[in-house]
């Protein structure tokens, strides 16, 4: 029962939606946009599991003096100073909870997003190592499309941006559409498996 | 300017029919080009629900434009259309009246019938090699390092008394790589748990981390070890992308698993994890169908499955019979398409059938 529950409301939604694919009727189009509020409403309700998964593992590890634990103190904090700014001030324009969002989370992220390129250097330093015939075309492509893509390629060789244009309209798009119909053909595969119930890993089942 | 107008010829043939593959309110006119339309800034489209009087424009389109679609009707409701020549806002006389016609809601998509077709035929081949492996018959596939390296990777973990890393992706349970990353996420949760060794699954979506909290206890469960499950193990971290990226390495700076897996939908943090990955000495094993990150998951991951592979996991692992039946359903189905754009085209072009071009289409 535990399991034959799951595997029907996956087989019924998963056909329902199936069908309603190829209805372009308003009644169809109705139940999918109702289908998607549905997911809005359970999404907002997990929410909550979130931060108490949050809340928990931090207390524990306070609690447990585990390394680091200094961190999960200021986790614990600025959890609790957002959601009550949040709900005793509101999330208004120019309210605590924007500028928190405003000039500490935005820029956080900016901070990571922006240590991506000491990574890049480090990754295409790996990756263009001359080792074998596979890494030296690899090579060989990098320094052309790179080249291409400035100025300086165009000064040095005019043709140059047309081998760049004809590298990335043909080889390069072969292999990216080769990949693309496998990803395709794999998510058909296994939205399918899921709801005839082939596959069942998503239950923890065998 | 108006004795011009006056001079200038009106469109003709204008043809009304209820717009098709739509959800009704719509109707869509067609007409014959003015032979001054060189001259025109464009038509204007009247509309009335008398055949004599009552026009008033609907909308306006650029010249050398033949089409109008009216998303304005009223289902079951008759429509007449006309068509002017304008220059600026100066009008021609009308062209000839339409025909009546009213739109209504379709119940079937004719447009998307070759993407009925393509899952009939994926159906049709899944049930077949099910019903092939059930049978006994061996049905063969091809070796994947990655997955092969996955046990060994377990191993080292084991060995070296560290942790594996299990990251889910940055998506939700509606994506069809995070569910494949699931069904991943329970065959090394059962090693794991065989091995003894501790699994980290830090989630980005409190959906995902309910599924995987699932997965890796009936997993554990399934290896007799229930005793060794951690709930805290399998957890949320953030639903902001870079602070889940930070969370990730902070958690192998501090923890130094021996193996980190990257499975699921990945966007621009993906090199932040797997070169943070690759500094702490860690074997890192990467599957996704974001191809745009494929790169750098090949660049700073010791094994990588590129899109398809991904999705063979489960089955490979498995060896389930049905599963990896269902991996021969989709090898045929790649063959089919391939063979439909190698032929689709040369059909087209040797006997110009237009039922060749409109398979190849992709509806809206």
């Amino acid at each position: 029962m535990r399991r034959r529950v799951p595997l029907t409301i996956a087989f019924v939604a998963g056909v329902a939606m199936i069908i309603q694919f190829f209805i372009p009727h308003k009644a169809s189009k109705d139940f999918y946009f109702s289908v998607l509020d549905w997911y809005i409403i359970v999404a907002a309700f997990s929410l909550v599991l979130g931060v108490q998964s949050l809340v928990h593992v931090h207390i524990t590890r306070i609690r447990r003096r585990r390394e680091g634990y200094p961190y999960s103190i200021l986790t614990i904090i600025a959890v609790a100073v957002t959601a009550i700014s949040g709900i005793f001030w509101g999330t208004g324009k120019g309210s605590f909870f924007i500028r928190i969002y405003q000039f500490i989370t935005v820029p956080m992220g900016a901070t990571m997003f922006s240590l991506l390129a000491f990574f890049m250097a480090s990754a295409a330093f790996r990756a263009f190592r001359a080792r074998n015939l596979e890494a030296s075309l690899l090579l060989v492509a990098a320094v052309i499309v790179m080249l291409g893509r400035v100025p300086i390629g165009f000064y040095l060789l005019p043709k140059l941006p047309d081998v760049v244009e004809w590298i990335l309209s043909y080889p390069s798009l072969a292999a990216y559409r080769g990949i693309a119909i496998g990803v395709g053909l794999g998510m058909i595969g296994t939205a399918l498996k899921i709801i005839l119930g082939v596959e069942r890993r998503w239950l923890g089942e065998r | 300017m108006i004795p011009l107008l006056f001079l200038l010829l009106p469109p003709s043939g204008v043809s009304v029919f209820d717009t098709p593959n739509d959800g009704g309110g719509s109707i869509t006119v067609r007409w014959e080009l003015s032979p001054e339309d060189s001259l025109l800034s464009g038509y204007l489209v009247e509309r009335s629900t008398h055949p004599d009087t009552g026009f008033s424009a609907v909308g306006r389109v650029g010249r050398g434009r033949d089409e109008f679609v009216d998303n304005t009707t009223e289902d079951g409701k008759i429509y007449y259309y006309r068509i002017r020549a304008r220059i600026g806002e100066d009008l021609s006389p009308p062209s000839p009246i339409s025909k009546g016609v009213s739109s209504s809601p379709q119940w079937f998509h004719f447009g998307k019938i070759n993407v009925l077709i393509g899952i009939v035929t994926f159906t049709f081949f899944l049930f077949y090699f099910i019903a092939a492996a059930k049978a006994g018959r061996e049905l063969f596939i091809r070796k994947i390092a990655g997955l092969d390296a996955l046990e060994e990777a377990v191993g080292r973990a084991t060995e070296m008394g560290r942790p594996i890393l299990f990251v889910p992706g940055l998506s939700t349970m509606t994506d069809v790589a995070t569910i494949a990353a699931m069904n991943i996420l329970g065959e090394v949760a059962k090693t794991a748990a065989r091995y003894e060794t501790p699994l980290i699954v830090p989630n980005c979506d409190p959906i995902v981390m309910t599924v995987a909290q699932e997965v890796v206890k009936e997993a554990y469960t399934a290896a007799g070890h229930p005793e060794a499950y951690n709930p805290d193990k399998v957890f949320f971290l953030s639903s902001s992308q870079f602070a889940f990226a930070a969370g990730i390495g902070g958690i192998m700076m501090r923890d130094k698993p021996a193996t980190n897996l990257f499975m699921g939908m990945f966007y621009a943090e993906s090199l932040i994890l797997a070169e943070t990955g690759a500094a702490t000495g860690a074997v890192q094993i990467a599957g996704t169908d974001a191809a745009m990150q494929l790169p750098f998951f090949v660049v700073a991951c010791d094994y990588t499955l590129m899109g398809e592979e991904f999705y063979a996991a489960s089955a490979y692992l498995s060896r389930e019979p049905i599963l990896v039946g269902s991996i021969k359903a989709q090898d045929y189905s790649k063959i089919i398409l391939l063979l439909a754009t190698l032929l689709g085209p040369i059909l087209y072009f040797a006997f110009r059938l237009d039922l060749i071009k409109q398979l190849f289409q992709i509806a809206r």
